[in-house]
């Protein structure tokens, strides 16, 4: 049914009419690519394998065993019935009581325990995407802006600024010191916003980071405290890989930097935790999205802007019910963490073996790998064409460094934790092929393998013609499903 | 034990945190209060305050507990072993397929298969108050403004302005005519913009109205067409009472108008409905955006990703809203009771002295007191009310909350609580007008 009409359209906003959505940068063409011919281990063995969509699908057999043995937690099934009428009409903000505490319980039991939650200060948003924007509605004027440690998620640049005017100020970390937060980076960024006559009313961080799959130690994230302090600006911290972590260092969590009794100076005003389950619990699809805020204003402003995000009281009732149960969450969290860790290792040596590195994480549900000894030249033209070499000719969609504004070319984010073994062996035998150098019986090993690709100026197994493919026509077709950037 | 040291500058929030325009500083929460404090009880709490100021829709939900046990490995889906997975992992904001095709069916059945709905316009956000939030950020930018006919369902002055900054210029209605929508009235409202420099973007309106309970008739909805198409501007219909409509025929959906026009003109039209009060689902945040436009279809789309539908309660909703032998049976029972409710209340309130405008659809009535006011003022209206809520046990809205430029009126809810209680609600207005008649006399 097409609507055309002689007139001219009444003019939509301007923020409806600007690109700040995102959805036309370069980067959707991987998105693209999957869509058109997606990997399907008997229907389409060579299609393209999803490797830029960070979803845990490695313990829903845990997640169902328990949904059988309890019904109840249903309110369609013939146990949990009785609970429908009350549980469909309830549309408070403040969210079911039961909900609230068992979020508050579970992120707790996430951080080890070592620090507690008020289920008073938890308040609901759509998805991690809701709040993330509802903080920034919070806590920021349009024209304002937010410091922003790089490389970051991508989706930010719309979360956060779409619809709040408010601008990204990116703190630029460098692979020399494996991407770590340096406090003269923070200070530089800081800095120049002021000179340019910006008004940073924050900084938000993702910790455990995406795209690095690195966590925080404590004295960065105390100076990172100690410098919002001082300068008055707030804090938030995006927790939502928090039980991805599946190896040491420990997560430390903004709530026990600020528990330390070395901080008790610190304005806990100034300081809010953005959670979800969607990374953790692999619910994308359930839209839960917590706003944590250890400032008494900021959680009834939240709770009020929640109302345009609400979390179905389905969902709240089932999570209640499931999250409560202490010994399914231990023994969740426990194998997710062992299974995280053994597809991470499986997935990193795979990518070893070949001469690709991987920067050190231990957590989140992908690796940042460094593919620069494979570009032409150290430029982001050659990483994108390289880019989309991998996406059509080696069939895997990751997410170019590029993307995430890092500042150096040549990493790539790909995420390992949402498919099967089997589909893994397939992505890691590809990348075997792709970076395999003509051979004439050299048995070299990976070490040797990189520095004869430096030598002979990156020659590859597959014809330069590829390389100079660099613009693809952007497709005329709308795509068939939302770019899931996460 | 630590020592505070002295106490810093209070941190800054956004001027959005730190303005009233969420609304919930006005005298009329005073309502809401002295209800959570002493909450009527037909066992526990017999003489409490009922609750008359909620819109919620409790007639029907046998018929839906009835469908849930009849069917409940289809309607389990969302949190049955089969397709757990998949539906957990759903997070396109497109929404399920299944669930916009249940929803585009559902709402040409409330239409009477009046009008029809094409799926892929069908754009899911959490509830309506996302919907109508969502279209104003595309529709206008800060400073510009909507024109809404009064009286309006107070969240408007959140869901519309607050984090948009957008600005309501009423269009003044009363009830000379039933407090139906004129062409003169839209004009003045538009030239009132015009003379503050305030640039119009469209024009909202709900339909079945909130607060007073009446469908649009078609010739007032043909005017607002044709109004905006003059103006070139925008019109949103909150048409999520449509199923509230105590008689299908006498509800007309613009969707229906638009229709018979061809859709001339159509792509300035948006609809917005929800299943919170039709379905009395509050609590699972059901709500959708239908455009005519493809490029609203598209960023609206694009911006659910801030408030998209809970991929369990979508599934859910997809297998009780295909089920057409439900729906229709659904629709025309819940109508019917709805109109029962309302004749209750007309007639208790009737026999008590008490008339109320003419309605034909929603939750609630709209009741004059004008006679009770000692004066015709926005005061002398709250007083009255103030003496209902403390004195007759009874939460109410008062007409000025929803804007109403005439006073003395008051939306009263009559489907949110059981036959009993509205009798007791009844009989607690008979005793209170009666106690008002004597003291009069004397």
């Amino acid at each position: 049914m097409g609507f055309e009409s002689a007139n001219n359209n009444s003019i939509l906003s301007k923020l409806a009419i600007n690109e700040e959505h995102g959805e036309n940068s370069p980067y959707f063409d991987g998105w693209k690519a999957y869509d058109n011919d997606p990997f399907h281990p008997l229907k389409h063995p060579n299609g393209v394998i999803q490797m830029g969509l960070a979803e845990n699908q490695l313990c829903f057999d845990l997640t169902e065993e328990w949904i059988k043995k309890n019904p109840k937690a249903s309110i369609c099934s013939t146990e949990g019935i009785k609970s429908f009428k009350a549980i469909a009409n309830f549309q408070d903000y403040h969210g079911l009581p039961e909900f609230r505490r068992a979020i508050a319980k579970f992120m707790e039991k996430t951080r080890g325990g070592r620090v507690t939650f008020d289920p008073d200060r938890v308040v609901m948003a759509g998805g991690a995407t809701g709040a993330n924007e509802t903080i920034i509605f919070c806590l920021a004027d349009s024209g304002d802006a937010f410091l922003v440690p790089s490389p970051y998620y991508s989706a930010f640049n719309r979360d956060l600024r779409w619809r709040t005017g408010v601008e990204l100020i990116p703190i630029h970390c460098e692979s020399c010191n494996n991407f770590q937060i340096t406090t003269k980076a923070v200070k530089e960024a800081y800095e120049n916003a002021q000179k340019a006559n910006i008004k940073v009313k924050g900084l938000i961080l993702t910790n455990p980071s995406n795209p690095l799959g690195t966590t925080l130690d404590e004295d960065t994230l105390k100076s990172l405290l100690n410098f919002t302090n001082q300068h008055n600006i707030h804090l938030v911290c995006d927790e939502i890989y928090t039980a991805t972590v599946f190896d040491t260092p420990q997560f430390v969590s903004i709530a026990e930097v600020l528990n330390d009794n070395e901080t008790n100076y610190c304005n806990k005003d100034l300081v809010h935790i953005v959670y979800s389950l969607s990374k953790d619990m692999g619910l994308p699809g359930f839209r839960i999205g917590i706003v944590y805020s250890f400032n008494d204003a900021v959680v009834n402003c939240a709770r009020k802007m929640s109302s345009f995000g609400l979390i179905s009281t389905q969902t709240q009732h089932f999570l209640a019910a499931m999250l409560s149960d202490e010994k399914f969450v231990a023994n969740y969290l426990a194998e997710s963490a062992k299974r995280l860790a053994k597809r991470h290792k499986y997935f990193t040596n795979g990518l070893l073996e070949v001469g690709i590195k991987c920067l050190k994480s231990n957590a989140g549900l992908f690796c940042w790998m460094d593919l620069r000894p494979l570009l032409r030249e150290s430029t982001f033209d050659s990483e994108m064409s390289l880019w989309r070499v991998i996406i059509n000719e080696v069939k895997l969609n990751v997410s170019p460094g590029s993307s995430f504004d890092c500042q150096e070319p040549g990493f790539f984010r790909v995420c390992f934790a949402n498919m099967d073994d089997e589909t893994v062996d397939i992505a890691l035998s590809r990348i075997r092929r792709f970076v395999g150098v003509k051979r004439s019986g050299d048995e070299s090993n990976a070490v040797e393998k990189k520095q004869q690709w430096k030598k002979n100026n990156l020659r590859l197994s597959f014809s330069k013609r590829m390389y100079d493919e660099s613009v693809l026509s952007p497709l005329s077709s709308p795509i068939p499903h939302s770019p899931q950037v996460r | 034990m630590t020592i505070k040291i002295e106490k810093r500058p209070t941190v800054g929030l956004s001027k959005v945190a730190t303005s009233d325009t969420h609304g919930e500083d006005s005298p009329y929460f005073a309502g809401w209060k002295a209800y959570d404090e002493n909450p009527f009880d037909e066992v526990h709490n017999p003489s409490g305050v009922i609750q008359m100021g909620l819109a919620e829709n409790q007639v029907s939900f046998d018929l839906l507990e009835e469908y849930l046990e009849k069917y409940r490995d289809v309607a389990r889906c969302g949190s049955g072993i089969s397709s757990f997975r998949e539906n957990a992992l759903f997070q396109d904001y497109h929404g399920l397929l299944s669930f916009r095709k249940a929803m585009a069916s559902f709402m040409e059945q409330v239409r009477g298969g009046r009008a029809t709905f094409d799926p892929d316009r069908v754009v899911i956000t959490a509830g309506a108050t996302a919907a109508n939030e969502l279209l104003t950020f595309i529709l206008a930018d800060p400073g510009d403004a909507l024109l809404v006919p009064t009286p309006y369902y107070p969240g408007f002055d959140r869901d519309l302005r607050w984090r948009t900054d957008v600005k309501i210029v009423p269009v003044h209605c009363n009830n000379s005519n039933n407090f139906q929508v004129t062409p003169q009235a839209l004009e003045e409202a538009y030239k009132e913009a015009e003379s503050k420099n305030i640039k119009v973007k469209g024009v909202l309106i709900t339909n079945p109205s909130n607060p007073f309970g009446a469908t649009v008739q078609r010739l007032v909805l043909e005017e607002i067409v044709e109004f905006v198409t003059r103006k070139n501007i925008h019109l949103v219909s909150d048409e999520i009472y449509s199923g509230s409509a105590f008689c299908c025929s006498e509800f007309v959906s613009i969707a229906e108008i638009l229709e018979s026009r061809n859709y001339m003109d159509s792509e300035r039209v948006h609809i917005v409905y929800s299943l919170s009060k039709d379905l009395g689902l509050p609590g699972f945040r059901v709500g959708t955006i239908y455009s005519y436009n493809d490029n609203v279809v598209t960023t609206a789309r694009r911006m659910s990703s801030f408030t998209l539908i809970s991929s369990q309660t979508q599934q859910l909703l997809a297998s009780m809203l295909s089920d057409e032998t439900f729906t229709q049976n659904y629709i025309k029972t819940n109508r019917e009771r709805l109109r029962r409710r309302y004749e209750m209340i007309i007639d208790g309130l009737r026999s008590a002295g008490i008339e109320c405008l003419k309605g034909n659809a929603g939750l609630f009535c709209w009741m004059n007191l004008s006679p009770l006011l000692e004066k015709p003022t926005k005061d002398c209206e709250l007083a009255v009310w103030n003496t209902i809520l403390h004195e007759v046990k009874l939460n109410i809205s008062p007409g000025s909350s929803c804007h109403c430029s005439e006073p003395g009126w008051f939306r009263v809810c009559f489907a949110n609580m059981s036959e009993n209680t509205l009798e007791i609600a009844l009989k607690r207005i008979h005793d209170f007008m009666e106690t008002r008649t004597i003291i009069q006399k004397h």
